[in-house]
């Protein structure tokens, strides 16, 4: 890679580059980015990708389709329950299997549980880069409590594997519906905390507004999707667009906002945060009895000749599964399109020209997870 | 040069705002765990390595050597061996070992086994100074148990 | 020899207040130190160091201990006399400012007629020695605090001086024992609130403390100018920056808070040192509190807010204090 620091310095002698990552507190991870700086102002950026690269995909291609599933929970370790969930429904989609309804409503719920922790720690980690380093500890006060409640449940508090092809693996009991109530009343009234202390706050205010321009034609053209796409005011989410498991039942919002600055993306994952907990609410109202694996699951699944896909929106944006299928049980070759990896993509156009401070906060904004990239 | 009073008044005001926030938390009671002075209790579900389990009946494990585990097993990190022996019926196991290092907790195996003898264990504080140290005989680990 | 008697009185007096300084500096970075990391930790629910002592009291002690016990680590390419000054120099001026700062109407090193300027002089070389620091470092984020240091430095500097100027005019002297004894009736909080809050500002800004704590911004520059830094020429740092912090809040509360005034205690002259110290730490506790709750600012919103709304309040209210001093 020295030789992308060559390239960059060489013929524009009065600019030189810096080296963000893999080792810097604000790359969240193994990223790399080689800034060409001009004073403090960043004229050409550079991300370096592949230092967490574990073949994730690869490995798909040489074990039964079943096994895989513990891999998906370490591309996005933040996002496990939903990578799970994607994973599942393509399989299920493949070979026809039914979830049970009690099943999906389970999905769903520790689904969302899982957005919130995930927007959660965003949240924390996105002000400690911003040099706030209260708020991370107030966020992870709260997501603790999401751990508890899907440690009871799933066994794991951070790299779950929980959905199976067909259903779940272990039905909640009433202990899991009583405290996720208590938890959604403590976040509601934590809400208006987080309110005075970080959104109001001027100082953050001015450090997101206007910082990181992006517009609906330029997340097109880079396949941006999630809060960032939402920020700048198209309504896209799977939950709605295609609608996937049992979100079609519910009543909830797709937040937006117009801007597609800093402060909108940051805004559109907050109040993110209050929609799962109402589809969480609802869900839990009309949680219906019955069994939560469906009765017939070939322990051996072949998966016919053909080509499959599954999309579900994972709290970055949208995570796709694309599978082609030999006929055997294991996969020919399958692809995952996850979304921090387009995101990403966006840095060097969006942070031209910025100060170093504010490409901090960009990339902040972009809620990459490092593992989700590189996979 | 409305606005620059204003920003200041609002811009103020905010900042205040968010001083009694972190004045109200200094004085709250904390919330955090001293881990090794206290610990807090384990959720019974939570799933720590794999390890058989004791019936009362038998007074040892059920294992009969099926072998779904190994081959469900992701990562295969799982060995089971047997031998036919007289008066037992079925396969007598003489080997299962876990790899821990390898062992990603998907619990494939727990859900595989016919004779629902293999279990979660609820150990968390595992540390190590050598890889050796994960690769656990889980018949010696069900037979020094109580 | 004779010379030398007339001059011993003098010569123990210096002696004293050198030690005197040096206890006042090394106290001081312990008690805030823990005050730091216990406020911090309880406004972040949680209980902070625990382990060492009793609450973990002793904590600070096994810092400085540590530190010293480190390698002192020098970069291959860094410029190594300068690079082993810069901590020096950011220690070493403390400690004079503390000679002339009135503890109580008693307890005083010497009484300088012009104290504040003393100050505020040594109170500027800690810029020269980010400065040398961050360049000799040979590391471009350690460069990147020190031009942001410099450069904000010398900009809080004009609010700062020019607040201070208002309450310079109101009593004629550059005297800090004679500021603070001509505040009996009234502190100047009250006759000069803008300026006392420009001069909290500027004050913030000065120490390098969040959320101005642009040339440390770890999230941006790692650590800032001290990123090479090890052991204790680090730990150096870190005492000049309480110590800093010391300085400036003595210096706001000798200007704005009536100094060592207070509810009289018996033998007042010298037991006012400690309304002085309590007012003191009020307002270091203050510098920690804000630290821990607000955000870190950008470079150009710190210098515009310097230069749009600092400066000219502060001209404007150094005007409104010679007129109104002319008129009265």
């Amino acid at each position: 890679m020295s030789m992308d620091i060559e390239i960059l310095e060489d013929d524009r002698h009065h600019r030189y580059v810096l080296n963000m990552g893999p080792q810097h507190p604000s790359t969240h991870g193994v990223l790399r980015v080689l800034l060409e700086l001009e004073g403090e102002y960043a004229m050409n950026l550079l991300p370096v990708l592949g230092y967490g690269h574990r073949c994730h995909e690869k490995i798909a291609e040489y074990k039964p389709v079943k096994s895989f599933m513990p891999n998906t929970a370490r591309m996005d370790y933040l996002g496990a329950l939903i990578y799970n969930h994607g994973y599942a429904q393509l399989l299920e989609k493949a070979t026809g299997v039914e979830v049970p309804e009690r099943a999906e409503y389970i999905r769903v719920i520790t689904s969302e549980l899982n957005r919130i922790q995930s927007h959660l720690l965003w949240y924390g980690a996105y002000l400690l880069d911003l040099g706030a380093f209260t708020p991370i500890m107030y966020a992870f006060d709260d997501r603790e409590h999401i751990l508890d409640i899907l440690e009871d449940v799933t066994g794991s508090r951070l790299t779950y594997c929980y959905f199976r092809v067909g259903g779940v693996c272990k039905d909640i009991d009433d202990k899991f519906v009583t405290s996720t109530r208590a938890f959604i009343s403590r976040l509601r009234s934590r809400f208006p905390m987080y309110e005075d202390l970080v959104n109001g706050n001027v100082i953050l205010q001015n450090r997101l507004n206007d910082v990181g321009d992006l517009n609906p034609h330029t997340c097109a053209r880079y396949g941006i999707t999630g809060p960032l796409l939402r920020g700048t005011g198209v309504g896209y989410d799977l939950r709605r667009a295609e609608p996937y498991s049992i979100y079609p039942k519910f009543d909830f919002e797709i937040p937006t906002a117009t801007k597609g600055d800093c402060m909108a993306s940051f805004l559109v994952r907050f109040q993110e945060m209050e929609q799962s907990l109402r589809i969480i609410e609802q869900a839990l109202d009309g949680l219906p009895e019955g069994p939560v694996m469906a009765a017939k699951v070939p322990k051996k699944l072949k998966i016919p000749a053909g080509d499959y896909n599954s999309s579900v929106e994972a709290p970055r944006g949208e995570l796709s599964y694309y599978l082609v299928s030999d006929g055997s049980d294991v996969p020919y070759r399958l692809k995952v399109r996850t979304p921090s990896y387009s995101n990403l993509s966006v840095i060097p156009e969006m942070c031209q020209g910025m100060l170093l401070s504010d490409v901090v906060s960009a990339m902040g904004a972009l809620d990459l997870v490092i593992p989700e990239i590189d996979r | 040069m409305k606005s620059y009073f204003s920003v200041l008044f609002t811009g103020g005001w905010s900042l205040i705002v968010g001083l009694k926030v972190t004045l109200k938390a200094l004085f709250s009671p904390i919330v955090t765990c001293q881990y090794p002075r206290e610990k807090l209790e384990i959720t019974p579900n939570y799933r720590g390595h794999i390890d058989l389990v004791k019936f009362d009946d038998t007074g040892t494990h059920k294992c009969i050597t099926c072998g779904s585990c190994m081959r469900d097993c992701p990562s295969d990190c799982i060995v089971v061996d047997g031998e036919k022996r007289e008066g037992v019926k079925g396969k007598f196991c003489t080997v299962f070992t876990l790899d821990f290092t390898k062992c990603s907790l998907c619990g494939a195996c727990v859900e595989v086994c016919p004779t629902k003898t293999l279990d979660y264990s609820n150990e968390y504080e595992l540390a190590g100074t050598t890889r050796e140290e994960f690769y656990y005989d889980l018949l010696k680990r069900v037979e020094e148990r109580e | 020899m004779e010379l030398f008697y007339s001059l011993l009185p003098e010569l123990i007096r210096m002696v004293v207040c050198a030690v005197c300084g040096a206890v006042i500096v090394f106290g001081n970075a312990l008690v805030m130190g823990y005050a730091e990391r216990k406020l911090a930790g309880h406004i972040m629910y949680r209980p902070g160091p625990m382990e060492v002592g009793f609450h973990g009291i002793l904590q600070l002690v096994i810092d400085g201990l540590k530190l010293m016990g480190k390698q002192l680590v020098i970069p291959k390419n860094a410029d190594k006399p300068l690079f082993m000054l810069a901590p020096l120099l950011a220690f070493a001026p403390v400690f004079v400012p503390m000679l002339v700062i009135p503890f109580s109407d008693k307890i005083q090193g010497f009484d300088l007629d012009v104290g504040l300027l003393l100050i505020l002089a040594f109170a500027s070389i800690n810029v020269l020695a980010i400065l040398i620091g961050g360049w000799s470092s040979n590391n471009k984020y350690s460069l990147f605090g020190a031009i942001r240091s410099v450069a904000q430095n010398v900009a809080y500097e004009i609010p700062m001086l020019i607040s201070l100027l208002a309450i310079v005019f109101m009593t004629n002297t550059f005297s800090l024992k004679e500021i603070a004894a001509a505040q009996s009736p009234v502190w100047f909080v009250v006759i000069q609130p803008l300026a006392f809050l420009i001069y909290i500002v500027a004050m913030v800004a000065e120490t390098n403390r969040a959320p101005f704590d642009l040339p440390e911004a770890e999230s941006e520059l790692t650590a800032g100018f001290h990123t090479e830094y090890s052991g204790m020429s680090f730990s150096l740092f870190v005492l000049g920056e309480y110590a800093n912090m010391f300085i400036v809040c003595s210096v706001a509360t000798v200007f704005f808070l009536g100094g060592s005034s207070g509810i009289p205690l018996p033998y007042f002259e010298y037991t006012g040192i400690v309304w002085f110290l309590l007012k003191v730490y009020a307002l270091m506790f203050f510098l920690v509190w804000i630290r821990w709750t607000y955000p870190r600012t950008r470079f150009d919103q710190l210098m515009n807010f310097c230069w749009k709304y600092l400066i000219p309040f502060s001209l404007v209210n150094l005007l409104l204090t010679v007129v109104l001093v002319k008129l009265i």
